[in-house]
């Protein structure tokens, strides 16, 4: 649907879209569903206004994850660093006297600063290596702000800056957070795997020494996704900070937030945009349904993410994708051969 | 005085680290897989020593002699399983498969042990040391620990360059398809070190468990410790993890002394450093980074 950079003319023999079908009924769709969720809190009960928050965080994890595994190949166990690292840098700000609310983008881009020189001494692993150093950082970081008294230490301390407002509209504005957070994450990084940065990404994932040998710069392309994930799990920690309100180290760094991206993630299928987000949808109805449960709904998730993997790579949106050429926001391109006479 | 305390107690928790280190570089060096799952298997081995081994009348302290081979076959079938099926999509599915593991194995454990605490029953051992100075004590348990981390580390060295299996492991970890060419089964070879790997993974498991105690969510913590070794002393060496090992826990020691909190961050901070300086570790080879 849009211009591609292809030395493309009369006499081409295959042509170039976007998609194999008319944007328009994404677009109203999509429409639709923002007008409905952005007047969730006022036309839903509280309860699942507050389910829906939830699920916003994941969302804004899982697509962040996907980023970093799914198109930049780097397997992040230890994204928990940004999420507790957004939280943190709320209440710090917060204890300030600052709104929390207007906290979250400052608390994004802290991350976002912070990641630089993370990627500076991980970039010097690669593969597993990469993928347990990432943890070390979210320990060093967990251990670290365990020691600041003024953060409340080991035990974790409460968001101020709420006081003013009666809980519903502490719940509706935390809600409108989290909702606006996980839209500008989804639409930021729809256009982002759409512009130049995309094509790069989806080269080095397909051939990294073809790609490189192109003139593409892998690293710089690596970081800057890094840094994007960054920015974006520490705006989740920041929603999840406001929403809770109260902050500690152990929850907010906990291995279970990436052990929950990944399995939406993988079990949604990466490399898609659909596919986290319908893992998070799925990953939701099981955990609601086994809330009695105690972890069995993440001991499930886990086991049934670990067979996707073995057996069915693309996830179950791959899947579909693959089977009905059907995508509600491409990001690649398909090339056709043009029959004769007609393009 | 005080200092040569810390040293001490640096290299008796080292060799343990050292120990529960050359699974995870075995299973790498030949099979290239990270296995996240690394330290909760440990912690599995733990909870069979306490838990499965007293209904064969055998007291904890010999439950290695049960739980060690038993490992080393779970670790055989396990390779030629799942692990050898991931290898033969990607690397990147190795690392998914195996925090999935990783994560369903803690939450299994907790739901079936809940997160109380458990340790290996050793008798009267445990507290008793060797008191060679006025403030320093050896205790004997952590001196057997680091005892049987140099002689598995002794004896995996002499396996690999001595014997004619030791030899295709090394074979086939330098060159896979040379190896094959050769004739070498390597899906067989992959299995006999993972199986090498798994028995150490169980010794230090239950090593673990006679020191101090373990909970369903211990196994991560180590794993990091085991990694941090590994990397320190570089990538790809076995006396090199040993080394890394103990430089970790004086590190963890002389971070202690000042404030326990700082214990586990003293030993991020080397392993950072040492990624920041010298990423190749002690011993590595530059070519050998991962």
């Amino acid at each position: 649907m849009s211009d591609v950079l292809l030395p493309l003319n009369d006499d081409a023999r295959v042509s170039v879209r976007r998609s194999t079908q008319s944007p328009i009924f994404t677009l109203v769709g999509a429409v639709i569903l923002v007008a409905l969720l952005t007047a969730t809190p006022w036309i839903f009960p509280a309860q699942f206004a507050s389910t829906l928050l939830n699920f916003f965080i994941l969302v804004i994890m899982a697509t962040m994850w996907n980023l970093l595994a799914g198109y930049a190949g780097m397997v992040s166990i230890g994204q928990q660093a940004f999420i507790g690292l957004g939280a943190y840098a709320t209440l710090y700000f917060a204890l300030e006297g600052v709104n929390p609310f207007v906290t979250v983008p400052i608390s994004a881009i802290v991350c976002a600063v912070f990641a630089i020189p993370v990627t500076y001494l991980l970039f010097r692993l690669r593969g597993g290596y990469f993928s347990i150093a990432t943890w070390v950082v979210s320990d060093t970081v967990l251990l670290y702000v365990g020691t600041i008294a003024f953060l409340g230490g080991g035990t974790g301390r409460l968001m101020p800056g709420l006081e003013n407002l009666s809980p519903s509209e502490t719940a509706h504005d935390s809600y409108l957070a989290a909702w606006f957070v996980a839209l500008i994450v989804v639409v930021g990084t729809y256009l982002l795997l759409r512009s130049r940065l995309g094509l790069v990404l989806a080269s080095i994932r397909d051939n990294e020494v073809a790609a490189r040998s192109a003139g593409a710069n892998v690293r710089s392309a690596r970081r800057l996704v890094f840094m994007i994930a960054a920015a974006g799990c520490g705006a989740a920690g920041a929603v999840l900070a406001i929403s809770q309100p109260f902050v500690q180290p152990t929850s907010v760094f906990s291995l279970q937030w990436s052990a929950e991206m990944i399995f939406v993630s993988m079990i949604g299928g990466l490399g898609t945009i659909e596919g986290p987000i319908l893992g998070c949808i799925i990953f939701f109805a099981l955990q609601q349904s086994l809330q009695q449960e105690g972890a069995w709904y993440l001991i499930i998730f886990g086991t049934v993410a670990v067979l996707v993997a073995l057996w069915e790579p693309r996830g179950i949106w791959g899947a579909i994708r693959d089977r009905f050429h059907t995508e509600l926001l491409p990001v690649g391109h398909w090339v056709r051969e043009k029959s004769q006479g007609t393009p | 005085m005080i200092w040569l305390n810390v040293v001490v107690q640096g290299v008796l928790i080292g060799g343990f680290y050292a120990l529960f280190a050359c699974g995870l570089s075995l299973m790498f060096g030949v099979l290239r897989v990270i296995n996240l799952a690394h330290g909760d298997m440990a912690v599995v081995a733990g909870y069979v020593a306490v838990f499965l081994v007293p209904h064969f009348h055998l007291p904890e302290v010999w439950s290695f002699l049960v739980v060690v081979p038993i490992f080393a076959v779970l670790g055989y079938i396990l390779q030629r399983t799942l692990i050898q099926k991931s290898i033969d999509r990607d690397p990147f599915t190795t690392l998914l498969v195996t925090f999935g593991l990783s994560v369903v194995i803690e939450n299994l454990l907790l739901e079936i042990y809940s997160a109380n605490g458990q340790s290996v029953n050793i008798g009267s051992l445990i507290s008793q040391s060797w008191h060679p100075a006025s403030i320093i004590y050896v205790s004997y348990v952590s001196l057997v620990v680091l005892g049987v981390a140099v002689l598995v580390l002794f004896l995996l060295q002499v396996f690999l360059s001595k014997t004619g299996t030791g030899r295709l492991i090394r074979a086939v970890a330098d060159d896979r398809e040379a190896a094959q060419l050769s004739g070498a089964n390597y899906r067989h070879i992959f299995g006999i070190a993972a199986a090498l790997a798994f028995a150490t993974v169980a010794l230090a498991g239950i090593a673990y468990g006679t020191m101090t105690q373990f909970a369903p969510t211990s196994g991560g913590v180590n794993l990091l410790f085991a990694f941090e070794a590994v990397v320190i002393g570089g990538i790809g060496s076995l006396w090199g993890t040993l080394v890394g090992g103990i430089a970790l826990g004086i590190a963890q020691q002389f971070g202690a002394h000042f404030n326990p909190q700082y214990q586990i961050l003293a030993g991020n901070l080397l392993f950072l450093l040492v990624l920041a300086v010298k990423p190749q570790g002690f011993f590595g080879r530059r070519t050998s980074l991962a």
